[in-house]
C-alpha cells in the first residue's frame, strides 16, 4: 500500500473517465448517428437494414454512459455531486430519449401498423439524446456553473445558451458523421451510397461546428485561450488540431474510394482529437472554473478499489466486446429478396 | 412543489417500474438456460421451440429493462446528489463493479442470444443464453448488496457527514444481504415461472393443435419448479424477518402495526394502523402467533413503535398493508403450486379446465408481490435513506421543484405507453403462440421483408420456411 499512496489516483482517474467518454461517443456515437440520418434514408428497407446493422451491439454501446456516470460517481463525487443536480433537464431528456430509442430496437423489429410510430421514436430518441449530451458539454466546457460550498446553486435552466444549443448540434452532426461512416463500412449498393452521400454532408457540419466551437472557447474563456496561445503549450497541443484537420481530410477523400473501412476510421480519429482538445482546454478541472480533479476525488481506499476493478476488468470486456462484433462481422445482406 | 416529496415520488415509480423487468428475466433467462439444455441433451425439438419463443419474449422485457436501468443509474446523482455524495466511499465501488461484471456481460452476449444462433453454432449460444442468465444473477448480486447495506450499514467509518468503507467484504456482506438476496432472487424465478404457467396454461385452454406438445412440456416443467420454488420462498422470507427484527425493528413494527414492545404478541391478521392515536383500529387478531411467527418462540420479545420518537417511525400503513399483499399473493401461488402437485398425481393435470383459467389469472401475482415486498423494504427503512445514518430529506438534491415535477411527468406518461405497447407485443407473440414461430432471427432474416408487398412476403416465408 505504500508505494500507492504517493500515486496520484486523481490524474490517472481522470484518464480513466476520458477514456470511457472517448469508447462511449464513438461506439453509442454512430448508434444514435444511425438514429439521427433515419429520417434521410430514401426506402423503409434501408432502415431496417440500418437498424440491423445495431441490434447485436447497441447495448453494450451505450452501457459505457453507464459505466462514465458511475466512475464519475466513484472516482469524483464532488463533482458528480455538482455536475448531475445541475444538468437536471438535459440529462433528464437525454435519458427519457434513451429510453425511446433504447426499446425502438425491438418494438420497431416487432413490424404492424404501429411500425411507423417507433421509426420515428428512433430517430427522434436519437437526435434529442445526442442534441442533450452536445449542449451539456458545451455548457460544462464554457464553465460558469453557479456553486455554493460544495452544491450547485443556479437554476433549471443555467445550461441553456446559444453556444450550448450550438454545441448540441454540433454532436448531432457529428454522430451523423460517424453513423453514416458506419454504414458506408457495413452496408453496400443502395444503403451504401445513401450513407456516402450523408456522410458527405455531416462532414462539412462537423467540420463548421468544431472551427465555431474551437474559436468560440479560445476568445470567450481566458483560461482556455491562455492554455493555447502560450508558449510552450501552443507547439504541445499544436498535434490536436492538425491530427483534426488530416483526419477531416481523410473522410472526405476516402468517402467515394474502394476501401469502405476508412471513412470510419478517420471519424474516429477526428472525434477522439476533437475530444482530446476540449480535454486539454479544461485540464485539470473537474468543474471548470469552481473544481479541480484532486478536490473533487473521493477517498484513497475507493480510489484503490475502484482503479483494480478497472484494470482487472476492462480488458475483458473488450476482448468479450471484440468477440461480439467479430461475430456479427461483414455486410448486411442488401435489401433485396433473392439472397 | 417539494422537490424531496417529488423526488421520492419519481424513484419510487421509476424503480417500481425497473424492477418488473429483472424479476421477470433473471427467471427467464435461467428458464431459457434450462430449456437449451434439455434440447442438447435430449434432442426433442419441442424444447428448442420453446427456447426461441421465451427468447424472444425475454428479448422484449430485456429491452424495457436495460433502457429503464439506465434513468435509475443516473438519478442517484440527479435526484440524491446528497445521498451520492455522503456515500460514494461505501456504495461507489459496489455500483460500478454491478457496471463491470454484469451489464457488461449481459450487453456483450445478449447480442449473440438474441441473433447469432445461426452465426456461432448451437453449442456457443448455449454458452451465450448461461452467460446472459449469469450476468443477471450478479447485477441482483450487486444491487441488492448495496440496497441491503442501506438497510443494514456495517464497516464503515463516519467522518464529517461522510461514510468510509473500512471494509469491502464487510459491506458486501453487510448482515442482510443474504436474506434479501436469496428473497429476491427466488422471487424472479418464481414471478418468471408463473408466466410461463399462466402462458402454457392459455395455449392449452385455447386448444390449437400445434401448441399442445410445447405447451404441456412448459407447464408441466414450470410447475416441478414451482413447487419446490415456492415453499423454499416461504422459507427464506421468513429467515429475512428474523433478521430484520434483530437489525431493522422498528420496520418489523411497522410491518405489523405493534406500537408498544411485548412479549407473548399475538399477530394481527388485518387492521386499520392509526398513527395519531398509537393504536389499530378494527383488528382482528389471533393469540401467541406473532411470537411464534416473528421471534420463533412463545416467549418472543417484538418491539413496538413507541420505542422511537414518532419524527423517527416509518409510515406503518403502507407497509403494513403491502406485507400483507405480499404474504397473499405467496399463499395464493402456494396453493397453485400444491394443487399442481395434486393434479399431475391424480393424472388430470392437463385436462383440469378450472386449474388453467386459475393459473392464467394468477399470472400477474409474482409481479405484484414483489412489488409490495419492495415497498415494505423500502417504506419501512424511512425516513432514513441509510437506515439509521441519513436521513431522506437530507439526500435529495438541489433542485427545483418544477423540473422534477416535469421529469415525473414525462416518465409517468412514458413508462405507461411503453408497459401498454409490451403488452400489445408480448401478447401478439403469445398469441401466435409457438405454432407459427418462424425459425429465423431478425438479424438472420432478408431485410426488406417488412417494406415488400404481401405477396412478395408470402413467397419469403415459403422459401424461408
Amino acid at each position: 500500500m505504500n508505494s500507492l499512496s504517493n500515486f496520484d489516483f486523481s490524474v490517472a482517474f481522470a484518464v480513466a473517465e476520458a477514456f470511457i467518454i472517448a469508447l462511449y461517443v464513438v461506439l453509442d456515437g454512430f448508434d444514435l448517428g444511425v438514429g439521427i440520418l433515419f429520417p434521410f434514408a430514401p426506402r423503409p428497407a434501408e432502415r431496417d437494414l440500418m437498424i440491423e446493422t445495431l441490434a447485436p451491439v447497441w447495448d453494450g454501446n451505450e452501457t459505457w454512459l453507464v459505466l462514465g456516470g458511475m466512475v464519475l460517481l466513484g472516482a469524483f463525487p464532488g463533482a458528480f455531486a455538482i455536475l448531475l443536480p445541475a444538468y437536471y433537464v438535459p440529462l433528464a431528456l437525454m435519458l427519457f430519449a434513451l429510453v425511446l430509442r433504447g426499446i425502438s430496437f425491438e418494438f420497431r423489429a416487432q413490424g404492424g401498423p404501429l411500425q411507423v410510430v417507433w421509426t420515428v421514436a428512433f430517430a427522434g430518441g436519437s437526435a434529442l439524446a445526442a442534441f442533450c449530451q452536445g449542449a451539456i458539454l458545451g455548457s460544462f466546457v464554457g464553465g460558469g456553473l453557479q456553486v455554493v460550498g460544495g452544491r450547485f446553486a443556479g437554476g433549471p435552466f443555467d445550461w441553456l445558451s446559444l453556444f450550448s444549443i450550438i454545441t448540441g448540434l454540433g454532436v448531432i452532426a457529428g454522430y451523423g458523421l460517424l453513423g453514416a461512416c458506419w454504414l458506408i463500412w457495413k452496408t453496400e449498393d443502395d444503403t451504401q451510397i445513401f450513407a456516402r452521400e450523408l456522410a458527405f454532408t455531416t462532414l462539412l457540419c462537423t467540420g463548421a461546428a468544431i472551427v465555431v466551437v474551437s474559436l468560440w472557447t479560445a476568445f470567450s474563456v481566458p483560461q482556455i485561450a491562455e492554455r493555447w496561445f502560450t508558449l510552450p503549450n501552443l507547439f504541445l497541443l499544436a498535434p490536436l488540431p492538425l491530427i483534426a484537420l488530416a483526419a477531416w481530410i481523410g473522410v472526405l477523400r476516402s468517402l467515394w474510394g474502394p476501401r469502405d473501412w476508412v471513412p470510419f476510421l478517420c471519424a474516429i480519429l477526428l472525434f477522439l482529437a476533437s475530444l482530446g482538445g476540449l480535454g486539454a482546454s479544461i485540464w485539470p478541472q473537474a468543474v471548470p472554473g469552481v473544481m479541480t480533479i484532486w478536490e473533487a476525488s473521493s477517498a484513497h481506499r475507493t480510489q484503490v478499489v475502484l482503479s483494480g476493478a478497472l484494470l482487472g476488468i476492462v480488458p475483458v470486456i473488450l476482448a468479450y466486446t471484440a468477440f461480439s462484433y467479430w461475430t456479427f462481422r461483414g455486410k448486411m445482406p442488401a435489401p433485396e429478396v433473392n439472397t | 412543489m417539494d422537490p424531496v416529496l417529488l423526488s421520492r415520488l419519481q424513484f419510487a415509480f421509476t424503480i417500481g417500474y425497473h424492477i418488473l423487468w429483472p424479476a421477470f428475466t433473471i427467471g427467464i433467462a435461467w428458464f431459457i438456460v434450462i430449456l437449451n439444455a434439455i434440447w442438447l441433451t435430449t434432442r426433442k425439438t419441442v424444447y428448442r421451440d420453446l427456447a426461441r419463443f421465451w427468447i424472444r419474449i425475454f428479448a422484449l422485457a430485456f429491452a424495457m429493462g436495460v433502457v429503464t436501468g439506465v434513468v435509475i443509474s443516473y438519478e442517484i446523482g440527479l435526484n440524491w446528489s446528497g445521498y451520492a455524495h455522503a456515500s460514494v466511499d461505501v456504495i461507489g465501488p459496489l455500483l460500478t463493479l454491478e457496471v463491470l461484471t454484469a451489464f457488461f456481460l449481459e450487453a456483450g452476449f445478449i447480442g449473440i442470444m438474441l441473433f447469432g444462433e445461426r452465426r456461432v453454432g448451437e453449442r456457443l449460444h448455449f454458452a451465450a443464453c448461461m452467460i446472459v442468465a449469469i450476468g443477471t444473477l450478479i447485477s441482483a448480486f450487486w444491487i441488492v448488496s448495496a440496497n441491503s447495506w442501506m438497510q443494514t450499514p456495517v464497516a464503515f467509518t463516519a467522518a464529517g457527514g461522510h461514510l468510509v468503507a473500512t471494509d469491502f467484504w464487510g459491506v458486501v456482506f453487510n448482515p442482510s444481504m443474504p436474506y434479501r438476496l436469496a428473497h429476491m432472487v427466488l422471487a424472479s424465478f418464481i414471478t418468471g415461472a408463473f408466466v410461463v404457467i399462466g402462458v402454457s396454461a392459455f395455449w392449452i385452454v385455447r386448444g390449437r393443435e400445434g401448441d399442445q406438445s410445447a405447451a404441456r412440456a412448459a407447464f408441466s416443467l414450470s410447475l416441478w419448479l414451482v413447487a419446490i420454488l415456492v415453499p423454499l420462498q416461504i422459507f427464506a422470507g421468513d429467515q429475512h424477518g428474523l433478521n430484520t427484527r434483530k437489525y431493522q425493528p422498528m420496520k418489523l413494527a411497522a410491518i405489523e402495526a405493534r406500537w408498544d414492545t411485548a412479549k407473548r404478541v399475538p399477530i394481527t391478521v388485518i387492521a386499520w394502523p392509526n398513527p395519531d392515536a398509537e393504536r389499530n383500529d378494527y383488528a382482528i387478531e389471533i393469540p401467541l402467533l406473532g411470537s411464534i411467527i416473528l421471534a420463533h418462540s412463545l416467549d418472543g420479545e417484538v418491539k413496538g413503535l413507541k420505542e422511537v420518537p414518532a419524527t423517527e417511525r416509518p409510515p406503518v400503513l403502507p407497509v403494513f398493508l403491502a406485507f400483507r399483499v405480499m404474504v397473499g399473493c405467496g399463499v395464493v401461488l402456494l396453493g397453485i403450486a400444491f394443487a399442481g402437485l395434486y393434479l399431475r398425481w391424480r393424472g388430470t393435470l392437463f385436462r383440469a379446465r378450472w386449474y388453467h383459467y386459475a393459473c392464467v389469472v394468477c399470472m400477474p401475482l409474482g409481479f405484484i408481490a414483489t412489488l409490495a415486498g419492495w415497498t415494505v423494504t423500502e417504506v419501512g427503512r424511512q425516513p432514513f435513506v441509510i437506515y439509521g445514518l441519513l436521513r431522506t430529506a437530507d439526500a435529495v438534491s438541489p433542485i427545483a421543484g418544477g423540473a422534477v415535477f416535469g421529469s415525473l411527468a414525462v416518465a409517468l406518461v412514458l413508462y405507461n405507453l411503453l408497459l401498454l405497447s409490451f403488452f400489445f407485443y408480448g401478447g401478439r407473440l403469445v398469441w401466435r403462440g409457438i405454432q407459427s414461430l418462424t425459425p429465423i432471427s431478425p438479424v438472420a432474416r432478408p431485410a426488406g421483408v417488412v417494406g415488400m408487398a404481401p405477396a412478395a412476403k408470402k413467397t419469403i416465408n415459403e422459401l424461408v420456411v
